[in-house]
């Protein structure tokens, strides 16, 4: 699945579109970013494409501030140095914290707290502290895929909850449910091309998210990939987009039959904890009938109740922090699916509208419309993207799962820590006495 | 247990001169009182499947247990010689601890290890013919055999000596001891506990302690083995993982290694269950050993009520001998008797049979008298005897018990050290990832 890094900007692509040969094009001619194009120098704010329509380009990620940024060598090359945002030259840190209940006339939800601190330029201010609750999370995913069609959006937690079933103001879920929305806000924080997206500025910053009537906002760009898309016919997929896309089916396949696994063994160490409560009762109950023997027996069933709370913590362990992680993955590979699919699609429209422009050419020699080319770009810029954040994606997903499971390899360590401890004091406890008796029978 | 049987001796016979140099008795660690095991080496080496025709003629297969003996002497002289042996079936053992308990009755005698597999956890076999099991009762059955031997009582007992040392005709032998006559009737004995009415305070509580011994170690393993069937699942599922990281490695570049690696501590951490249940079997047998005392200590407390009864019936009798005689002498009827209505009704009868009745009834007076001498003296004994076993085997109870509590402690913290071995190694391969 490794991709060699690419030269350029993630949204760049393998070479930059200037070099890349154009298949309508003579061999001999090399390609010049277009005749129809007109570039500033050193400007990555103003690009104008032939018809006069201004472009958009506050956004890096805009297809058709590629053009733009190809001229810019010296910003190339630093960003070809991390694909994604190191520590070290981070500067944009989010918190997701502090879950409140509001209580109105019309309906029951949970707020919680989001932090922001920032050095970037494009906010006003240093520092942010606003409250937002589910919903508007869930607006700024659906804005950012919209507005960042070839881009991996990070998946947020389930949205809808059965009402009887579950219980949405329970502390459990209200936690669970703000550490994947913390996780999420994170991810798009450290993500080199999300984090400049004006609809998560607005989200840290506002102080009301005025959804309804919406930011003087965006491009029309994502859309327009959605609008076309659905007409032509779908193509093979290269091939390591294909590899991409088995490796996630079987993937996803292996997630959920580890998440049944944990969830077995939750279950079967319930039925253990049931059972071992009863034996240390029984050990309890013998002592009373004894004299000698009190103490020991009585020792045994303390043990064995510090091992069942023990047992008790990492069960909830692994129900609260390893499942919801677990489950939350299974989402983003859903999402990563998703990304595959709207390749296939640019992809699809590309070389439907190619095959139509050659079949006229050979008829009537016209030179090669402009929307064809377009298209090149767009697909060329979606293949960047996804390779590109496939790569975090992938580095991401080696991080996160090492971080899981040695989580749940500790847990399981405490675990039997506690309980080693619990009959070490046992054995103490009846060799101190022991030594007492042996005292008192030679005095 | 062995050594605990021999080392936990009240010595009644604490006077009895050792018959070896003392050098091997301090290295075997026995305390002067147990004759027959300073005697004498035992053990229960093996054991063998055998087929033979049974009591109605059908074949059968049966297990057979060689018990070796060497004299002391022998020991201490040096380890070539070859030990004596024969080999006995656990009905043999039976019929032994039947001719013990009946001859011995204020003795709190050893149990045999359980007839059938019981308070089983569903992967344990529950056959008799299984390998672990037989192994398990041969330890079962040296256990008995030590304690016996060990006891300063038991140890003397020639039919024991015999069962140790001729293999042929000692069936016969124990038959013809006529144990069997002396045996207790269940009738009697339920009749006795009914209605006899000074018992030995002491007594009746041991006897009612026994009756607790008896539940709670049998609330104990049924409990274990529960939890060990469980304990068991949990273990299991655990090597599920093993397989699916193996399956998710092959599709990963960097992680597969670590992946591979993790998943090979989980098979060994789900494989690792089946030993560690096997050895807690051993503390279960404890248990189940003391189990069976329970029994073996409320059979004395039995045989109490049984000798008071007996004795409070011989006074009773006694008692209303004298007062027929009483009445006879002096012509008042006091308490009702037949005599006194076909007297009444009938007339008094000639005074040649009254000299007659009269003389009759001294004579059974005076049986009467020896009789509860007798029994007086046979309560008194089986009190007295009864209860010093009864000390001893508390304080024995409490030893093992509480080493059994100690090593079930000890099994327990190297599970844990195991489990902290398997998860480190799987986090090792984890953080490789």
């Amino acid at each position: 699945m490794s991709v060699a890094a690419p030269r350029g900007l993630a949204s760049s692509g393998q070479k930059p579109i200037a070099e890349v040969l154009h298949p309508l094009a003579a061999a001999e001619e090399p390609l010049s970013p277009g005749p129809d194009v007109t570039v500033d120098d050193g400007g990555d704010q103003e690009a104008v494409l032939t018809n006069g329509t201004p472009v958009e380009t506050s956004s890096p990620a805009s297809a058709s501030s590629l053009f733009n940024r190809l001229q810019l060598e010296d910003d190339l090359e630093a960003d070809a140095r991390d694909l994604y945002v190191s520590t070290e030259t981070r500067d944009l840190f989010v918190t997701v914290d502090d879950p409140k209940k509001h209580v109105s006339t019309m309906e029951t939800y949970i707020t919680y707290r989001v932090s922001t601190k920032t050095t970037r330029i494009e906010f006003d201010l240093p520092e942010y502290c606003v409250r937002r609750r589910y919903q508007d999370f869930d607006w700024l995913r659906i804005k950012l895929e919209d507005s960042q069609p070839t881009h991996l959006i990070p998946p947020l937690p389930e949205k809808f909850v059965m009402k009887g079933v579950v219980d949405r103001f329970s502390e459990e879920f209200v936690e669970t449910r703000m550490k994947a929305l913390d996780k999420f806000l994170k991810r798009v924080a450290d993500h080199p091309v999300l984090s400049f997206n004006p609809h998560l500025n607005a989200f840290l910053s506002a102080k009301d998210l005025n959804k309804r009537q919406g930011l003087a906002l965006l491009t029309k760009v994502g859309e327009s990939v959605k609008q076309v898309a659905g007409g032509y016919k779908l193509r093979p997929r290269p091939a390591e987009f294909c590899a991409m896309g088995e490796y996630l089916d079987t993937f996803s396949q292996k997630l959920g039959t580890i998440d049944r696994i944990a969830q077995r063994i939750i279950k079967e160490q319930s039925e253990y904890l049931t059972e071992l409560r009863e034996y240390g009762t029984v050990y309890s109950s013998w002592a009373g009938s004894e004299e000698e023997l009190r103490r020991p027996l009585e020792g045994v069933a303390s043990s064995v109740t510090t091992c069942c709370g023990a047992l008790e913590d990492l069960s909830e362990n692994m129900s609260q922090d390893f499942l919801p992680v677990l489950r939350e993955y299974v989402l983003y590979i859903e999402s990563m699916k998703n990304v595959l699919r709207k390749r296939d699609q640019s992809q699809a429209e590309y070389e439907g509208r190619l095959e139509a422009a050659v079949l006229r050419k050979q008829e009537d020699r016209t030179p090669l419309p402009l929307e064809v080319e377009k298209c090149q770009d767009k697909v060329e810029c979606f293949n960047a993207d996804l390779k590109a954040d496939w790569e975090r994606w992938q580095s991401n997903k080696r991080q996160d799962f090492k971080q899981l499971l040695t989580g749940m390899a500790d847990k399981n360590i405490n675990y039997y820590e506690k309980c080693q401890s619990g009959w070490e004091s046992l054995i103490t406890l009846l060799q101190d006495k022991q030594t007492e008796d042996k005292t008192s029978e030679t005095n | 247990m062995a050594e605990d049987g021999r080392d936990e001796l009240l010595g009644t016979d604490g006077d009895s001169e050792p018959l070896v140099a003392g050098r091997s008795l301090r290295n075997k660690g026995v305390e002067q009182g147990c004759s027959l095991l300073r005697r004498m080496e035992i053990c229960v080496a093996e054991a063998e499947k055998r087929s033979g025709r049974n009591t109605v003629n059908m074949q059968e297969i049966f297990t057979v247990y060689l018990i070796e003996t060497r004299s002391m002497e022998a020991v201490s002289e040096g380890h070539n010689s070859a030990p004596d042996s024969l080999w006995r079936r656990y009905s043999e053992f039976e019929l032994l601890r039947s001719y013990l308990i009946v001859t011995y009755p204020h003795v709190v005698v050893a149990p045999l290890p359980e007839k059938r597999a019981e308070f089983v956890w569903h992967k344990l076999s529950a056959d008799n013919m299984d390998p672990d099991f037989v192994e398990r009762r041969r330890v079962g059955l040296e256990n008995f055999l030590v304690r016996v031997a060990s006891h300063s009582v038991l140890s003397n007992d020639k039919i024991l000596y015999h069962f140790l040392t001729e293999e042929h005709g000692w069936r016969e032998v124990v038959y013809e001891t006529g144990f069997q006559a002396k045996a207790e009737s269940r009738l009697r004995a339920l009749s006795a506990t009914f209605r006899v009415r000074n018992t030995d305070k002491r007594f009746m509580d041991m006897k009612h302690y026994s009756d607790e011994l008896q539940s709670h170690t049998s609330q104990l393993l049924r409990a274990r083995a529960r939890v060990a069937d469980r304990l068991y699942g949990v273990f299991k599922v655990h090597g599920n993982y093993g397989r699916v990281f193996s399956e998710w490695s092959a599709i990963e570049k960097e992680m597969g290694d670590g992946l591979q690696s993790a998943g090979h501590h989980m098979d060994a951490y789900a494989a690792s269950i089946d030993d560690i249940l096997e050895e807690e079997e051993h503390y279960a047998d404890q248990l189940k050993e003391y189990l069976s005392y329970a029994e073996a200590l409320r059979a004395v407390c039995r045989k109490h009520e049984l000798t008071q009864f007996e004795l409070e019936m011989a006074s009773q009798d006694l008692i209303s001998k004298k007062q027929q005689r009483e009445e006879l002498a002096t012509g008042i009827v006091r308490t009702f008797s037949f005599k006194g209505m076909t007297n009444k009704l009938f007339g008094q009868e000639a005074p040649e049979q009254r000299e007659a009745r009269l003389k009759l009834l001294e004579e059974l007076i005076a049986e009467g008298e020896d009789t509860v001498k007798e029994k007086t003296v046979e309560c008194q004994e089986h009190v007295e005897r009864a209860w010093v076993d009864m000390q001893r085997f508390e304080e024995q109870k409490d030893k093992d018990l509480r080493e059994a509590l100690i090593n079930y402690a000890v099994m327990q913290i190297s599970m844990c050290k195991k489990g902290i071995q398997v998860w480190s190694n799987a986090k090792e391969c984890f953080i490789k990832m």
